[in-house]
């Protein structure tokens, strides 16, 4: 029998969804409880304050996905309702197609139910443990169940559940089944209390929510924070993002202990079979040369594999000439959501954006987008700011520690006019973007917090921010020169006036005469010049007078707006 | 064409010139002598530091626009002043370009130095221009008589200057209309207002027979132009006393003689090519072992610079041989260092002893 400590190491299962899984099985002799207390820290409850958001973007990531999948443009409303101290209500509703009945229960209170994990496929579940974890969490913190309505179309019934775990058997103890009127389409909503703390800042649950909303452009969000503030991110696109494929695991991405696993539970009758059904890129001819250089015969059948040959298949694939793995399966943005994700939340003045073509490391195909929103309402003497994506879900712990930092440090921002000292995050009034799809992100730590420092990866990473800062130092110096040219013009309308005074007085000309003389210097010193202008690319979005409106909108009142400036 | 005529037609002449290069679609052009040291000549026949040929253009540019406005604006302020009869001092010149807008100055440094750009672009002192120095011209006691004119009536004024008792008569900015009757014998040019008090108090110009002007450090203008016409026009030879010091030599006697390096454009008329130098010397501090001070290293570097580029240094081997003594000594002597020997020593002993023997002098 495989043990744990044959996967430690490998970025391509998610170990901590696997120890859960291996755990889950023993339940018998160890509660689910337990097992969820030892292990809170890996599943994102580590504190109050991050149990708020943990549940938060669970419900949000389930939302997003359920919608996509069903083909409909989502429309989340939450809400978090403080109801007194440590303890908060959450309240999710989105416009999916809904969960059929008899799913319910199991969705939302039975531990890696339908669990999304070994599954090569760009999704936003790949991040998390699910939503029956906040509903775990919730039981554990106050007792108090959770409650979830659905229903799946206009002439069919509204289910409402009252639910709860049964910590022994991590089996749904339904404490409420009803039909109730709710006067929607279709969709689910779900309501937890739990123990859990309220900040803001930039790694609050408000922060999230933005951030989701701008690398989601086609997902209205209405949220509601404990300080009664409500927000509003409206959708920017009607366009749906393309489904992504799923796709077997190419085999330069292997390790050892997966390879085992995978040899364990395939259905395949010999070697051959298995590449060629397990994997892809590989065909009978590659499979027999791999077989041959690993020195195991090809009609061997997988379960009979020793770990000793395994070793030898994985060093074997290594050396073998093996096609790239697909790419159409990773699904980017595309350069104009993403401007268009940045220019509906952050006010600034220029905006450009990239998505480099796929790539891929150790097997698995990725895309790298990135996106600049400069000047307008940024402030230029902090460090910019930086916005991390994995398949379209927020990353805002860890920023030090990820890979898409150091490649953001190691690009040259001093050619691009934005100011930085050796080493360190860049000064300047820009926000950065950066977004990573793949069919498997890998991530430093099972917190999955931080991107893993992957040279394919960053090299990807600083072209594309190489291919925005180019632009950005195109528009930056043509602002410059502008401004010079416009201060220079503005000199020349101020003194010009004064020749012809001059002029005029000590020659006793008549007004005709003088205002010849000052068309005429006008005329030449402009002519000189040549004629100054920004070219009308589009980008100049930037209002002083929108600002407040858009600020309204937002629902950022002044008060808070200086309190945030502090 | 009378003087006044002159002036106005230059300044129209050279406006209506920028007039023109404008409507041709040229850029106009103000085309000064540069004023300073390094291009100035000094011919001792003449007596004067004189220009070189160097000039600076200012050519109208969106970056030279400004000073090329407030430089026309000036000149226009002068045409005024001209035509009228009237005058403006340094700074109400300023006070009156906060009129200006935009093109107004916003110090005075500012306005004083393109007033000596306009002065120097017609080769005309400033007061034929209309402007006037704000600074006193210099004191004067002895045996003259000022004839001026009632700034009302237009009636001559006769001012003895033996009459101001302890007191004195004071140079105005402008003497170009003065006269002078006089029967002295010499003038005599004091640095300090110190040493001239006690000249005056003890009635030296009688005993002596004399004029005492006192400069109060570098001389003026007017002062200059005043000396000049006294000594030019009633044959007076001229004395000056400073201290024994390169400030002294350098800045004070050597303006006076041969005027300066800033205004290089006038010096024909502002200096006074027939001054003789008394003292204090370098030698004097030997022969009347004079208590001294040490030279600062400023003071050594202002005579190494004097040794080196001052035109009028380097025409007369005395002045080089002075100052190099100087330099050796390490020393400098203020004039009332005299008062070691008692306070009326200057009067009873060094003047006359000056007087009677040239040789002590200084070119």
């Amino acid at each position: 029998m495989t043990t744990l400590n044959d996967f430690s190491g490998t970025e391509q299962l998610d170990s901590n969804a696997i120890k859960a899984h291996e755990l889950a099985k023993k339940q018998r002799e160890i509660s689910i409880a337990e097992f969820f207390e030892k292990n809170r820290h890996l599943l994102g409850f580590d504190n109050k304050r991050k149990a708020l958001m943990t549940t938060v973007k669970e419900a949000v990531d389930n939302s997003l996905d359920a919608c996509e999948e069903a083909g409909i443009l989502p429309e989340l409303n939450i809400e978090i309702i403080e109801m007194g101290e440590d303890r908060f209500r959450i309240i999710v509703e989105d416009n999916g197609p809904g969960i059929v009945k008899k799913q319910i229960p199991k969705i939302f209170a039975k531990l890696l139910y339908g669990s999304k994990f070994h599954s090569l496929k760009q999704s936003r579940g790949q991040q998390g443990i699910g939503i029956s974890a906040s509903v775990m969490y919730s039981q554990l913190t106050t007792g108090k169940p959770a409650k979830i309505t659905s229903t799946i179309g206009v002439n069919q019934p509204s289910h409402y559940y009252e639910l709860g775990i049964d910590t022994q058997k991590n089996t749904p103890k339904i404490l409420k089944d009803e039909i109730v009127e709710w006067d929607k389409e279709h969709g689910t909503k779900i309501e937890l209390d739990l123990e859990a703390a309220y900040q803001k800042g930039i790694q609050s649950v408000d922060e999230y929510l933005k951030q989701t909303a701008i690398i989601n452009p086609h997902t209205t969000i209405i949220y509601t924070n404990p300080k009664a503030e409500q927000f509003i991110y409206a959708r920017a696109t009607d366009n749906l993002p393309v489904q992504p494929r799923e796709i077997r695991p190419h085999p330069y991405g292997i390790e050892i202990g997966i390879l085992i696993k995978m040899l364990s539970w395939t259905n395949a009758k010999t070697l051959q079979q298995f590449f060629t059904t397990e994997f892809e890129r590989i065909g009978a001819k590659t499979a027999k040369d791999i077989c041959e250089k690993a020195g195991v015969l090809i009609k061997t059948k997988p379960r009979s594999i020793s770990r000793e040959q395994a070793e030898r298949l994985i060093k074997a694939i290594r050396v073998t000439k093996i096609i790239a793995p697909p790419t159409d399966c990773v699904k980017p943005l595309g350069p104009q959501l993403v401007e268009k994700g940045l220019k509906k939340e952050i006010n600034a003045e220029f905006f450009v954006s990239t998505t480099r073509p796929p790539a891929v490391y150790r097997g698995n195909p990725f895309i790298i987008e990135a996106g600049i929103a400069y000047g307008g309402e940024l402030t230029s003497d902090n460090q910019i700011k930086i916005l991390r994506f994995a398949n379209s879900v927020p990353l805002l712990y860890q920023q030090g520690a990820c890979g898409i930092t150091d490649a953001i440090i190691e690009t040259g921002w001093r050619n691009y006019g934005i100011s930085q000292s050796q080493k360190s995050v860049p000064v300047g009034p820009a926000t950065v973007l950066v977004h990573m799809a793949s069919v498997w992100v890998p991530f430093t730590s099972e917190a999955k917090e931080a991107l893993a420092h992957y040279p394919e990866i960053t090299k990807e990473i600083k072209l594309a921010l190489q291919e925005c800062g180019r632009k950005l130092a195109s528009y930056v110096n043509k602002k410059k020169r502008v401004n010079e040219e416009t201060k220079k013009r503005s000199y020349l309308e101020k003194y010009v006036p004064h020749i012809g005074i001059a002029l005029k007085e000590l020659l006793a000309l008549s007004d005709q005469e003088e205002s010849r003389i000052n068309n005429t210097l006008r005329d030449m010193l402009e002519d000189i010049r040549g004629k100054v202008e920004l070219e009308p690319d589009g980008t100049q979005t930037y209002s002083e007078e929108l600002k407040p409106i858009i600020n309204e909108e937002n629902g950022v009142d002044d008060e808070q707006e200086r309190r945030s400036n502090q | 064409m009378n003087k006044k005529e002159e002036v106005i037609n230059k300044i129209k002449d050279q406006a209506t010139d920028v007039y023109q290069t404008i409507i041709k679609r040229q850029k106009p052009e103000l085309e000064m002598p540069i004023r300073a040291l390094s291009n100035v000549t000094y011919d001792p026949k003449k007596g004067f530091f004189e220009l070189n040929g160097a000039m600076k253009k200012r050519t109208l540019t969106v970056n030279t626009i400004k000073t090329f406005a407030q430089t026309l604006r000036l000149m226009g302020l002068s045409q005024q002043l001209v035509k009228t009869n009237d005058i403006a001092t340094k700074r109400e010149a300023y006070y009156i370009s906060k009129n200006w807008g935009d093109a107004s100055f916003s110090e005075q440094t500012e306005s004083d130095a393109i007033m000596d750009d306009v002065e120097s672009l017609f080769m005309l002192n400033r007061e034929r221009i209309g402007f006037i120095p704000e600074e006193k011209g210099g004191d004067v006691a002895g045996r003259l008589t000022v004839i001026d004119k009632d700034p009302d009536s237009g009636q001559e004024i006769k001012i003895d200057c033996t009459k101001f008792g302890s007191g004195s008569y004071s140079v105005p900015s402008t003497v170009e209309e003065l006269q002078f009757e006089t029967k002295a014998d010499f003038i005599l040019a004091v640095e300090t207002t110190g040493m001239y008090q006690r000249l005056v108090k003890h009635n030296y110009f009688k005993k002596s027979n004399c004029i005492l002007i006192s400069l109060g450090g570098v001389p003026t203008r007017s002062c200059r132009r005043f000396i000049r016409r006294l000594s030019d026009e009633k044959n007076l030879p001229v004395y000056a006393f400073t201290d024994g010091d390169p400030y002294g030599w350098l800045n004070i006697y050597r303006t006076l003689k041969v005027g300066s390096g800033n205004a290089a454009h006038i010096n024909k008329y502002f200096c006074v090519p027939n001054t003789k130098f008394f003292g204090i010397t370098a030698k004097d501090i030997i022969d009347y072992n004079l208590p001294t001070h040490p030279l600062k290293d400023v003071d050594i570097k202002r005579v190494q610079d004097g040794i080196k580029n001052d035109p009028f240094v380097l025409q007369h081997p005395e002045w080089q041989k002075a100052l190099q003594d100087l330099v050796k000594m390490k020393k400098r002597a203020e004039q009332q260092a005299l008062a070691t020997h008692g306070l009326n020593f200057v009067i009873s002993d060094y003047l006359p002893q000056k007087l009677e023997n040239p040789k002590s002098w200084l070119p």
